[in-house]
């Protein structure tokens, strides 16, 4: 097989790291006459490209002249704007190098030997409420889930990357706090007070599913009021199902009632820019009365 | 930077902020910004919970949102980031910090070692929401999967063993969907002491992360109709760096082998 590139072992050449120097995405052409000389030619473009991830095969020169010139044209592509996308990256990594990374070197070669975050935080994996830029954790400060609606599955659910999440937090990290992040106009949970009984399955569906004590409640207390208002209630009442179901993990549990673990729930609201935030008060939570939380020290910032 | 008798002035209305929980929105948002107009900087990081999370807060309204309003006016609408970005739950790795994305920008999912399981109807349903959603909904251009030097779960999948003697805790289960990672790393990297196959396995896992997702058949779509990019990253925090790669797969054009006048037995 004649064709220069054969891209079987995507993984198998080296990675180029940003941080050196010289950083050419070029595009790369093929001149028309196929010999193996072109081919050797053509492998050295291939290398020196930004997206080089191929590793190169050469057949018998036998076979090149059956090869049309179009058709080596196709594999000599570099996609459009991806380059782009590169050099975006790039310089967001420098710009964070050069007024974080390097302006505090104590700090990051502290951080580099361990991470002891006070917090850990659960959010949405929505793109308007990283917990990083609205409530400025710095690197070290919070273990951070992102998840469809930031819910917190029970522990009877079984495994799941939450579960994994919490067990590597309290166990090993050891946090002090478990802060819920919900926010407005959430998709996830709106999908949830959508979703019907039809039979239809998906993988959001099969998610958020796991907020459904929060819909069952919502649709209780709120039916008066229209769809919009239903969901910012559930997002709050979602919240509260997920601080209930962190109970329902024993080592979470115990270590709550030894407090030295506090959970807390807070919702953010960006058509207002409010911030809200309550403590869970375990000593006066009476889980058997419907799973109805107590909350503590509620404060509301706008 | 604050003299003496600013840092007291924080301290006080501070104090105030705490014990008057009566105040009212705006008389709390002028102390709040007093505050943080005194300390000239970012939050300290060494306060007790409630008040850091305040001090972030304010921050990022005084700084970010209120200097920025149709931005946030947009957003409120609706959101269309380019990315999806999987990371690691460690908290040194936020890439709102390390690649400097605002709010807006980027559909992130972050769990422990920064996997992506294979497509699995029955289990999973967590990764596979978020795919789901923001491939179908929020129709991403790119998904970067980034790993990260010292990762705690990576060292925890090469750590195990494998012989059934020790406990296969929830984490353990989790991250054994590295596991094709660290069979590549221990037969290709056998030499290498631990540490070395732990950093060898943080990338391995990455590329292992990039495979499963093409695995989901709306991935897989976009990807045919160039509608959408795989990207790895690796931070490395130890040396300062930042590696990019593109997952690029590709199917070479078929070579004719004529009848006449060769040799059949080649």
């Amino acid at each position: 097989m004649a064709i220069p590139s054969s891209i079987s072992d995507p993984f198998a050449s080296k990675f180029l790291p940003l941080s050196s120097s010289s950083y050419n995405p070029s595009r790369i052409s093929v001149p028309a006459q196929i010999t193996a000389k072109i081919e050797q030619t053509h492998l050295t473009a291939l290398r020196r490209s930004q997206c080089s991830s191929l590793k190169a095969s050469m057949g018998s020169p036998g076979f090149t002249q059956q090869l049309n010139n179009s058709k080596l044209d196709t594999l000599a592509e570099v996609k459009d704007g991806r380059d782009d996308i590169f050099n975006d990256l790039k310089d967001r990594f420098l710009s964070f190098k050069k007024n974080v990374y390097m302006e505090n070197p104590e700090q990051f070669e502290s951080l580099a030997k361990v991470q002891t975050p006070k917090f850990m935080v659960i959010a949405c994996a929505d793109s308007r409420v990283c917990p990083s830029n609205i409530l400025g954790f710095q690197p070290g400060d919070a273990f951070t889930i992102r998840n469809v609606a930031n819910l917190v599955p029970t522990f009877e659910s079984g495994p799941s990357e939450t579960n994994a999440a919490l067990e590597f937090a309290v166990n090993t990290l050891l946090v002090e706090n478990i802060l819920v992040v919900g926010h407005s106009c959430c998709g996830g949970i709106r999908a949830l007070m959508g979703m019907q009984d039809d039979g239809s399955t998906s993988f959001i569906k099969s998610w958020v599913i796991h907020g459904k004590n929060a819909k069952v409640k919502t649709k209780v207390s709120a039916s008066n009021l229209d769809f919009d208002h239903q969901c910012t209630h559930c997002e709050k009442e979602s919240i509260n199902h997920s601080l209930v179901n962190l109970l329902s993990y024993p080592w979470i549990k115990e270590k709550v009632e030894n407090e030295e673990l506090s959970i807390h729930g807070g919702y953010y609201d960006f058509v207002n820019c409010s911030f809200e935030k309550w403590t869970l008060d375990y000593r006066g939570t009476k889980l058997e009365e419907n799973g109805r939380i107590v909350t503590k020290n509620k404060v509301f910032w706008s | 930077m604050a003299n003496q008798s600013s840092e007291l002035a924080i301290e006080q209305l501070k104090k105030l902020l705490r014990e008057k929980e009566e105040l009212n929105g705006v008389a709390t948002a002028k102390i709040e910004q007093l505050i943080v107009e005194l300390q000239g900087c970012h939050p300290n990081p060494i306060e007790p919970a409630d008040q850091r999370i305040i001090d972030g807060f304010t921050y990022f309204k005084l700084n970010n949102f209120n200097k920025n309003p149709e931005l946030y006016d947009r957003l409120a609408k609706g959101q269309s980031p380019k990315f999806m970005v999987f990371a690691c739950s460690d908290s040194r790795v936020s890439p709102s910090v390390i690649l400097n994305f605002q709010p807006g920008e980027a559909f992130m999912v972050r769990n422990i070692a920064n996997m992506v399981p294979p497509f699995n109807q029955l289990r999973y349903s967590g990764v596979g929401a978020t795919l789901e959603y923001a491939i179908t909904a929020l129709k991403v251009e790119n998904i970067l999967v980034i790993g990260h030097s010292r990762c705690g779960g990576i060292s925890r999948l090469m750590n195990h063993p494998e012989d059934g003697s020790a406990p296969y805790d929830f984490i353990d289960d989790w991250v054994k969907i590295g596991l094709s990672s660290k069979v590549k790393v221990l037969k290709e990297h056998e030499r290498c002491d631990f540490k070395e196959q732990c950093k060898f396995c943080e990338m391995e896992s990455v590329n292992n992360s990039l495979v499963n997702l093409k695995t989901y058949p709306y991935v897989d779509r976009e990807i045919r109709n160039k509608n959408l990019a795989l990207l790895g990253g690796y931070y490395d925090f130890v040396s300062g760096e930042f590696k990019l790669w593109k997952y690029k797969n590709h199917v070479t054009e078929p070579v004719t082998i004529p009848l006449k006048g060769l040799d059949m037995t080649i």
